[in-house]
């Protein structure tokens, strides 16, 4: 059982792949400070210089003659850090709303869920929009506003699986001897709702990457940090001139998305076995 | 049938008042004095002139009060006015809302169709080559950015091969009328419906499939392969018909997403429709209109779901045991 999970990740051929291409990410991440030490947003060639005809601009320049690459090498750590941080946040909003719906059930229960219905209703794209748009465009605003929209579906998962855990046994018997109610969703039921909740997480981080550069092409990006995103909305007005501009940045996000959601159908195989078959 | 519509009519109207509410306190939450911005908007900057206006828009009163006198304005169908386009933001939206609804209509019954038939196409030869393929295109359309297909649509289709116009609603000064119009239009709505309904159809596809291999290993299917019906009617007839109805209640609540998802598409292909105006008002740090737009756009897939959610009653009886 040990070694189970792992050697059915690895046998998922979608998942190593996913991998791989994450660590490239990462690798690009960390290494951007040491590749390109000079800040992207720098001019470094003239405007316009097609991919693949100068080795030192090997993706090209955009319509300021700033380094294609140098900005891809950059905005990786963004969407990185984006995608985690408001991941890990709005897990911290929906697994307490959710464990406490599940738990208590009754009257707590129903106004959680309602809580978390109304939220699900907004259209939440519409909502990042304003929230950024009112908090002011910065890391901090992008990540508050992406997990304020991406919580909704960790609480119903959350709810579910509690739910279900609540009458089993141990958790009675967890009760019968007289652990407060914190200990016992604590210590005996969440630790059991952990794999769903990393699956769901994974898939979380490549909506939350998407989303940010949809923010960012609307001009909604920190405007101190290089973004894939930023850079596609820029490229966007010179695109009958250099296609190059919007393809690779646009490339890029398609790629590190993919990835990310193949890896979650990955865990998803080697963590849930049971409900692998039926998808998400 | 009267009671469900009423409660779901109380539900709704419930969960819109709540939004409303959220979009008072966020109005709050932007930058800027309203009176000073208004002030400022006309020139004025004298302390006796933002009085006046901080007592004409109740900016003086306490905020419960605000709140209660805002709260009358929206049902009155008052959204406020935009000093930037000197129109009142009811107007604007008014406006622009027939675009929207023709661009994510026809998406919606784009990726529907097509999702569906795909979906239940992969399920039928789960496994083999037909399968893989479609899952795996709908894995990488469900990655893609909506924003960055649009434009790679664009430089193929527009650009290269010059087979669709690339930005508008219509031939500006084609003049147009009766189908020839409709037909222009048609033309411009090709590149946005379709870049807009990929991503959906991706989800479709994804959910047709799983829900079909799902009915499929119920009892009532191997009934009525043993009573010897064709491969072609057992899918079509048993299983397509009840796998059916859970995607379409998902994709009901796909709504908000497309809603979500048109705001970028409009901004890219120039749509004239209320994502485009929200995106106006987002670069004009227009307030008052962004927040409009926000609270039509909940509001819009608010109906949405009442009428999916009847739709499926009428279809479904089944539905009201359920419940």
């Amino acid at each position: 059982m040990r070694r189970g999970p792992l050697a059915a990740f690895l046998r998922h051929p979608g998942a190593v792949f996913g991998l791989l291409v994450l660590v490239l990410v990462v690798a690009a991440a960390l290494l951007a400070p040491v590749l390109y030490p000079t800040s992207p947003w720098r001019m470094v060639q003239r405007p316009f210089v097609p991919p693949f005809t100068l080795d030192r601009v090997p993706l090209g320049t955009d319509a300021l003659g700033r380094d294609i690459a140098a900005g891809l090498m950059h905005g990786a750590g963004v969407s990185l850090l984006v995608g985690l941080v408001s991941t890990l946040a709005a897990l911290l909003i929906g697994v307490p709303i959710g464990a406490l719906a599940g738990y208590f059930g009754g009257r707590i229960d129903d106004l959680l869920m309602r809580f978390t219905e109304l939220f699900q209703t907004i259209p939440s794209f519409a909502l990042a929009i304003v929230l950024v748009a009112i908090l002011q465009p910065a890391l901090s605003s992008l990540i508050l506003a992406i997990a304020l929209v991406s919580w909704p579906p960790v609480t119903r998962l959350v709810r579910g699986e509690v739910l279900s855990l609540r009458s089993r046994e141990y958790v009675q018997a967890a009760v019968v001897t007289g652990q407060t109610t914190f200990t016992i969703l604590r210590r005996e039921i969440l630790p059991n709702t952990l794999s769903p909740i990393v699956v769901l997480a994974s898939l979380m981080v490549a909506t939350a990457i998407l989303l940010e550069s949809s923010l960012s092409f609307l001009g909604l990006g920190d405007p101190n940090r290089m973004s894939w995103g930023f850079m596609v909305g820029a490229g966007r007005t010179v695109i009958r001139q250099a296609w190059w501009i919007t393809a690779f940045p646009g490339l890029v996000i398609l790629v590190t998305v993919l990835a990310l959601n193949l890896i979650g159908e990955g865990l998803n195989d080697a963590l849930n076995p049971r409900l692998s078959r039926e998808g998400r | 049938m009267a009671l469900f519509l009423a409660r779901r009519l109380g539900k709704g109207i419930l969960v819109l008042l709540a939004i409303v509410v959220l979009n008072f306190f966020l109005i709050r939450l932007a930058p800027g004095d309203p009176a000073l911005v208004m002030a400022g908007e006309a020139g004025a900057g004298d302390e006796l002139y933002v009085a006046q206006l901080r007592e004409k828009f109740g900016l003086d009163q306490p905020l419960p009060l605000q709140l209660g006198l805002y709260l009358r304005s929206i049902l009155s169908l008052d959204l406020g006015y935009s000093v930037r386009q000197q129109m009142p933001v009811g107007r604007l939206i008014l406006d622009r809302l027939p675009a929207t609804l023709l661009l994510t209509g026809t998406a919606f019954l784009i990726s529907l169709t097509l999702g569906v038939a795909l979906g239940a196409l992969a399920a039928r030869r789960a496994g083999r080559l037909a399968d893989t393929a479609i899952t795996a295109l709908a894995l990488l359309f469900y990655a893609t950015p909506l924003f960055w297909v649009s434009l790679m649509a664009i430089i193929v289709f527009s650009v290269r091969l010059d087979w669709l116009p690339a930005f508008g609603f219509e031939t500006v000064g084609g003049g147009y009328t009766g189908l020839a119009r409709a037909a222009d239009i048609a033309r411009h709505l090709v590149l946005p419906s379709l870049t807009l309904g990929l991503f959906f159809m991706a989800v479709y596809v994804r959910m047709t499939r799983a829900s079909m291999l799902e009915v499929a290993g119920l009892d009532f299917v191997k009934t009525a392969r043993a009573k010897g019906l064709r491969e072609g009617t057992v899918q079509r007839r048993h299983v397509l018909r009840n796998a059916l109805l859970p995607v379409v209640t998902l994709a009901g609540l796909q709504a908000g997403t497309l809603v979500g998802g048109a705001i970028l598409t409009e901004t890219v292909f120039a749509w004239p429709g209320i994502g485009r105006l929200m995106y106006e008002a987002l670069l004009q740090r227009d307030y008052n209109l962004l927040l409009g737009v926000f609270v039509v756009s909940s509001a819009m897939v608010l109906l949405f779901n009442l009428v999916t959610d009847v739709i499926y009653r009428v279809v479904d009886p089944r539905i009201e045991a359920a419940s």
